[in-house]
């Protein structure tokens, strides 16, 4: 179940591919869209770790357009239930995600994210 | 008191690969437990726990924080993936849950940020190449091979837990005394400055087990 909150987490973790590897790009995805709890403090507080431009292109990637462009100053009720929606309801359940550096591609089957890496490709 | 989380969806076939809650885990629970005040006061925003295994610890973490923080899980065998994201649906805290090892691809983004980081490795002493042969074959004995001194997976964690630390933020440990406990401390507080202390120790059959917290050294 890889929720766009977890996705602008993770970056391409292959030895010496340090630099443009992030984000992962979706690839053939099939998404499932599943109700979380609502919870405002939660939002706030995580909006700044959040990497805004990833997180836009990501939606769109996966169909969701609702998000504007810029990360608004206010923080009103209904761009905070966007934003709940986009990180924490929309779940990618089959499908890739593709490194923009070095190409790698991590399957996601079943819901989980197979990032796992060969012996010699660990940093 | 904070209910042990329900694991009645799992059976005897989920454990032939997945690591089952015993002693070490409900330690690690009561260690949680014991702290939950100190933990609620963090306000984390993000958890991490490292080979969540059945997804029993994350569960009772997910308990204690409710729905205030994001859970990440990673687990190096896909079956244990499964289990953990069910353990958490079941127990009504959401787990994200990646196939990687340790903090794998989280670590770009995630440098100096994560509040609360969970670790109960590999901890008994065995063969180093029976260790490495049971992770990279993604088995049940990699919950518990730790090569030499039970610290080969364990110390490759120690060196980089630091940099994902938030600067409030605590780590736990599940270690062996045949570890050497003081020894793991003098080393994260010369190399890494984080201090640590040991929240609860037990006996349980021939283990002797303790739960170490680390932090920052402020």
């Amino acid at each position: 179940m890889v929720r766009l909150i977890t996705h602008n987490l993770l970056a391409c973790h292959v030895k010496g591919c340090t630099s443009n590897n992030f984000p992962l790009e979706f690839k053939d995805v099939q998404v499932e869209l599943r109700d979380a709890e609502f919870n405002s403090d939660f939002l706030r507080g995580f909006i700044p770790k959040i990497e805004w431009k990833a997180l836009v292109d990501a939606a769109r990637q996966v169909g969701n357009t609702s998000l504007p462009l810029e990360l608004p100053e206010m923080l009103d009720d209904d761009f905070l239930k966007s934003l709940h929606h986009v990180l924490l309801e929309i779940h990618v359940e089959e499908g890739s995600m593709t490194c923009p550096n070095c190409h790698h591609v991590y399957p996601i089957s079943n819901g989980i994210p197979n990032m796992l890496l060969a012996e010699h490709e660990i940093g | 008191m904070i209910p042990t989380p329900n694991l009645s969806h799992l059976t005897s076939a989920d454990y032939d690969s997945v690591y089952e809650p015993a002693e070490d885990t409900y330690l690690l629970l009561d260690a949680l437990e014991q702290d939950a005040e100190h933990l609620r006061e963090l306000h984390a925003t993000v958890c991490l726990e490292v080979g969540s295994g059945s997804g029993c610890v994350s569960s009772f973490l997910g308990s204690i924080l409710g729905s205030t923080a994001l859970y990440l899980c990673t687990d190096i065998n896909p079956h244990a993936c499964i289990c953990s994201f069910r353990t958490g649906l079941q127990n009504k805290t959401f787990l994200d849950v990646v196939n990687t090892t340790f903090a794998g691809p989280f670590h770009h983004r995630l440098k100096n940020a994560i509040d609360v980081i969970l670790f109960n490795p590999p901890y008994v002493p065995t063969d180093r190449e029976e260790a490495l042969n049971a992770q990279s074959k993604r088995y049940v004995e990699g919950s518990w091979a730790g090569g030499k001194d039970g610290m080969d997976i364990t110390d490759r964690f120690l060196d980089v837990v630091k940099e994902l630390l938030s600067p409030r933020g605590l780590f736990y440990l599940v270690a062996l005394k045949q570890n050497d406990i003081p020894n793991i401390q003098r080393r994260m507080q010369d190399k890494f400055g984080l201090s640590s202390q040991t929240v609860l120790h037990r006996r349980a059959g021939s283990e002797h087990l303790f739960i170490l917290r680390f932090q920052r050294t402020s």
